[in-house]
């Protein structure tokens, strides 16, 4: 990862900060990452930012064993796709579960973590990940 | 009036325990722990850093403050272990809680204490009426090279503040504060090291001791209040023995210093440390009941506090729905020193 590629991990901050992305106004739909047109209302769409909520549950999942550069520290790492509780679905990594753990249908939610490092020099990038919600019960 | 209107803690789940690092090296761990009393530490994740804790102790603060966060107008972060050299961590947090573009930012760096000195700058903004809330944090992912005294107790932690002036949100009002500095060089990690050094038995008498003392005598002084008028004492925890002597020297009876002596189940936070162990006070104290607070930061100072605890703390503790710093301390998961290390970055050569 080149120090030049900065500018595309801050257009992404926001998203990834802070789990923000669209909703339209006209047809209730959101969308996460954010869009700024809705495929289904087209030019009757009208979009404005949304924030979810960050809780979500495992719609399924994979472990990672071999991982590519930069992230050799998590091995062995879960990958989810997860369906927030609003709607759309994501792809993130599961922290704080053990591979035992992990089922299909987990509630989950959003957490602050690293996510990769530039090598020991390079920038740092922060964003969401998912964790299991302690005590929470299969919907 | 000024205080505090909300506050969030953030442990990470890993712990070694002592008898687990001493093995490694070839010490009694029953002794070790039982002369630091230290049984175990806090071990952060290999994708968690002073900033990812920093920002997860800030969104417990803010949901339990019932605040909007575009009303913050400062955020001061204090530590010893920011991720970047040159590039705030402040910055990540304001972002990462969704505060205005328009606010004041700034990394502090005094030793353990520049998490308290951020609630010292915030209350300064407050009471001069420059913004309505300022957010002070302590956070740190502490370095202890391996086989040093450190080791066994330095861990991880945050601790967030948010200083209001609004009598009906302050949960703690701050009756006052109080600094006690010299310039002592009983700690230090110089620019480009990766572990801090010190000067052994040095740390104790003439700069833990005689800061901490200093800081509460002088708040005692201050605010005209003696020992009996406080029902609860904190004081920072470079490992267990420090803050009970320092107790016994200033003549508090152990049991309003133990509730705040989480040292001994996670280990020396830092920056957070006075904090976390402030924050588990606020947990369980009462309407009306008074803390002596008093970190201390190598190098060396201490800064004071005097808070009295109000009624809105029970209405926020119950409501906010913010796990309290015992639910940090219970949900933990131990791991042997070869993952320790691994989580620590201690292992250097790898393919």
């Amino acid at each position: 990862m080149s120090d030049r590629s900065v500018p595309l991990f801050w257009r992404k901050s926001k998203q990834m900060y802070n789990l923000i992305g669209s909703e339209c106004i006209t047809c209730g739909t959101r969308y996460f990452p954010g869009r700024r047109i809705c495929p289904q209302c087209r030019k009757e769409g009208q979009m404005h930012e949304f924030k979810f909520s960050g809780k979500g549950q495992v719609v399924t999942y994979s472990v990672v064993r071999d991982a590519p550069e930069g992230y050799e520290l998590e091995v062995p790492y879960i990958v989810a796709i997860v369906q927030l509780e609003e709607g759309p679905r994501l792809t993130t990594p599961i922290t704080y579960c053990d591979l035992d753990e992990i089922f299909i249908g987990m509630p989950v939610e959003a957490c602050f973590r690293k996510l990769r490092e530039a090598g020991d020099h390079g920038i740092i990038i922060y964003g969401y990940k998912f964790r299991p919600i302690k005590g929470a019960k299969p919907n | 009036m000024v205080g505090i209107v909300g506050y969030g803690i953030y442990i990470p789940r890993y712990r070694i325990k002592t008898e687990e690092i001493a093995r490694i090296w070839g010490a009694d761990g029953e002794r070790v722990a039982k002369g630091l009393l230290v049984e175990e530490k806090s071990v952060p994740g290999t994708d968690e850093d002073a900033a990812t804790m920093a920002v997860e102790a800030a969104r417990n603060s803010v949901t339990q403050a019932q605040i909007d966060p575009t009303e913050i107008g400062a955020v001061y972060c204090g530590s010893e272990s920011f991720p970047y050299a040159v590039k705030p961590t402040a910055t990540i947090v304001a972002q990462a809680i969704c505060a205005s573009e328009h606010i004041q930012c700034a990394d502090l760096e005094f030793a353990c204490k520049a998490g308290s000195a951020g609630i010292q700058i915030c209350m300064s903004h407050v009471i001069a009426k420059e913004m309505k809330y300022g957010m002070a944090i302590g956070t740190d992912c502490s370095q202890g090279k391996p086989r040093d005294a450190l080791e066994y107790s330095a861990s991880a932690g945050a601790a967030s503040f948010i200083i209001g002036d609004d009598s009906r949100e302050i949960i703690a009002e701050i009756e006052g504060t109080y600094s006690y500095t010299t310039d002592t060089p009983d700690f230090w990690r110089r620019e480009g090291s990766e572990f801090p050094r010190h000067g052994s038995r040095f740390t104790g008498e003439p700069a833990y001791f005689a800061h901490v003392i200093a800081g509460a005598k002088g708040i005692m002084k201050k605010l005209e209040l003696s020992v009996e008028d406080f029902n609860y004492a904190v004081f920072h925890m470079p490992n267990g023995k420090f803050p009970i002597k320092t107790g016994k020297t200033l003549g508090i009876p152990l049991d309003k210093v133990k509730p705040g002596l989480i040292v001994i189940r996670i280990g020396n936070t830092y920056s957070a440390s006075s904090l976390i162990g402030l924050c588990r006070i606020f947990d369980l104290a009462s309407p009306d009941e008074r803390i002596l607070c008093v970190s201390y930061g190598s190098g060396a100072g201490s800064d004071a506090f005097s808070f009295l605890m109000t009624e809105n703390i029970t209405e926020k503790r119950e409501n906010s729905g913010v796990p309290t710093v015992d639910d940090y301390i219970e949900d933990k998961e131990y791991i042997d020193y070869a993952l320790y290390a691994k989580h620590r970055r201690k292992i250097k050569k790898m393919m």
